[in-house]
């Protein structure tokens, strides 16, 4: 099994996004278990644009693999700061480095208490576990 | 949770399962089989295939043999291509057709001596297409054996196949046609080495006893390692076979679609005599097919999956049977089915992609036709 890392200073939702929080800022993108699962990422789709906004568990965007198609889901809900255009050409940065150079967008948060239905690294593990 | 609910139907295991996990396969389900979906990526295993070469295992395909003085003509009365031209040592491709000329299979058919061919099906199709074998023997005299439990069958696919699998044979495989084959030892293993594939590249099939598979597919791998051979999985196999046009049981053949609709005339032959469907087939093409397959090319971007509506001029003209990215083309395609009069290269159309209208055009297939 390829062995698989999630930052202990991230927060992970159970639909398999991270969060970086800097001040009231949150980085999301999605976890290399959720890259591995996926296989080559071929396609991403964000729904949103900067300047809008998204909601906490709401849809935000599609991320397709060879193999197969699966929504993105926010973890978070805010303003969109930043959205990462390089995705849209070279897709496979997400596959490649989920959580540096495969960011998706950056929110500035409207609820930041949302950060605590979200799971720290060991809760997220423990939970990959048991699925 | 009670012990009904835990016991799920467990799925069929070719001989090589273990060596799948070994070699850290993802492992899924495919037609009630536990197959290796990929080994590394799709990706990487898709471009070994295109560039050096593949090794799949198919072993849980089936394969009857129809052996007796009634071979031939049983044979001929069961598919619609002509079996009569087969040499010994040659294959060919063809169908298993209900009386309506809906499609029950599609199949290799190899003449292995005077009256003694093998026909090879699609895993999923195993029970199914033995027993309207079974039921259509009749008063032909013929012995028809199920030997697929016992038949073990790896795909040697790619540019380097030759190269890869001649030092472990004395048969000189530049002697094989394509759709033609051998007999004799590979790896000191008795096979048949069949001039055969499904994704487009060069290769070989080769089939053995069961017993003898593990060792000739490590040391195939071991062979093929310098010359860059990666093992491969059913969704590369996927990728490229859609490239390549080919198609899918399932997808763009099943019992509702003849294979006049599938592009598939080229293998029926109305004039050999009586078989099954042959009436049903006659009439369709006199009058013209209602739908045809067809090549879908994304314009926008977008990736197209088999499902998905197609449409033009405001209402939906056809479906797509199957759909993924061109791995070696860099352009989205996909196959399916579009209503006669749309069915022509260059036409636009739009997919409709999650809710979103997204637009394509229909080109002809194949996607991709390897340098001779």
């Amino acid at each position: 099994m390829a062995k698989l890392n999630h930052p202990a200073n991230l927060k992970y939702s159970k639909t398999d996004e991270w969060v970086r929080v800097n001040g009231d800022e949150a980085t999301i993108g999605i976890s290399d278990y959720a890259q591995d699962q996926l296989g080559d990422i071929v396609y991403i789709e964000l729904l949103r644009d900067s300047g809008e906004s998204v909601s906490a568990e709401a849809k935000f965007g599609d991320i397709e693999s060879v193999k197969a198609t699966s929504e993105l889901v926010s973890p978070v809900s805010g303003t969109i700061v930043k959205v990462n255009e390089n995705l849209k050409d070279t897709p496979e940065l997400i596959n490649d480095s989920p959580y540096e150079q495969g960011w998706m967008f950056v929110v500035k948060m409207s609820d930041s208490s949302e950060l605590d239905h979200l799971m720290s690294a060991d809760d997220y593990l423990a939970y990959l576990e048991g699925r | 949770m009670t012990a009904e609910e835990n016991a799920a139907p467990s799925l069929k295991r070719t001989p090589l399962y273990d060596e799948h996990r070994a070699l850290d396969a993802r492992l899924v389900e495919f037609s009630g089989w536990e197959m290796p979906v990929q080994y590394s990526s799709i990706l990487e295993e898709h471009r070994a295939v295109r560039t050096r070469a593949g090794l799949f295992d198919v072993s849980h395909m089936g394969e009857f043999w129809v052996e007796g003085p009634d071979a031939l003509v049983y044979l001929q009365y069961l598919v619609p291509n002509d079996v009569s031209k087969l040499a010994i040592h040659q294959a060919l491709y063809t169908q298993l057709c209900l009386p309506d000329a809906g499609t029950i299979d599609d199949l290799l058919i190899y003449r292995l001596d005077e009256n003694r061919y093998m026909m090879v099906v699609n895993a999923g199709n195993i029970d199914k297409d033995f027993a309207w074998a079974e039921q259509q023997a009749g008063n032909f005299d013929i012995r028809l054996t199920n030997r697929s439990d016992e038949t073990g069958l790896l795909a040697l696919q790619g540019p380097e196949a030759q190269n890869i699998l001649q030092p472990l044979t004395e048969v000189d495989l530049s002697n094989i046609r394509y759709y033609h084959f051998d007999m004799g030892k590979v790896d000191g293993i008795e096979c048949i080495i069949s001039r055969t594939g499904y994704t487009g590249e060069d290769g070989f099939e080769l089939y053995c006893s069961s017993a003898d598979v593990v060792k000739l597919w490590r040391d195939l791998l071991a062979a093929g390692k310098e010359r860059g051979l990666l093992p491969a999985g059913l969704g590369a196999r996927d990728t490229l076979r859609l490239e390549a046009g080919y198609c899918l049981y399932g997808h763009e053949l099943d019992e509702a679609t003849n294979p006049l609709e599938a592009s598939l005339g080229w293998t029926i032959k109305l004039n050999k005599g009586e078989f099954i469907g042959h009436d049903a087939l006659a009439k369709i093409k006199e009058q013209g097919v209602k739908r045809k397959l067809i090549g879908i090319e994304m314009v926008e971007r977008g990736v197209c999956r088999g499902g998905y509506a197609i449409y033009a001029d405001g209402r939906q003209i056809g479906a797509l049977t199957s759909g993924a990215p061109g791995l070696t083309l860099n352009k989205n395609i996909g196959m399916g089915y579009v209503e006669a009069s749309y069915a022509v290269p260059g036409t636009p159309v739009s997919i409709d992609i999650r809710g979103k209208q997204t637009g394509a055009q229909i080109v002809a297939l194949p996607f991709y036709k390897r340098k001779k």
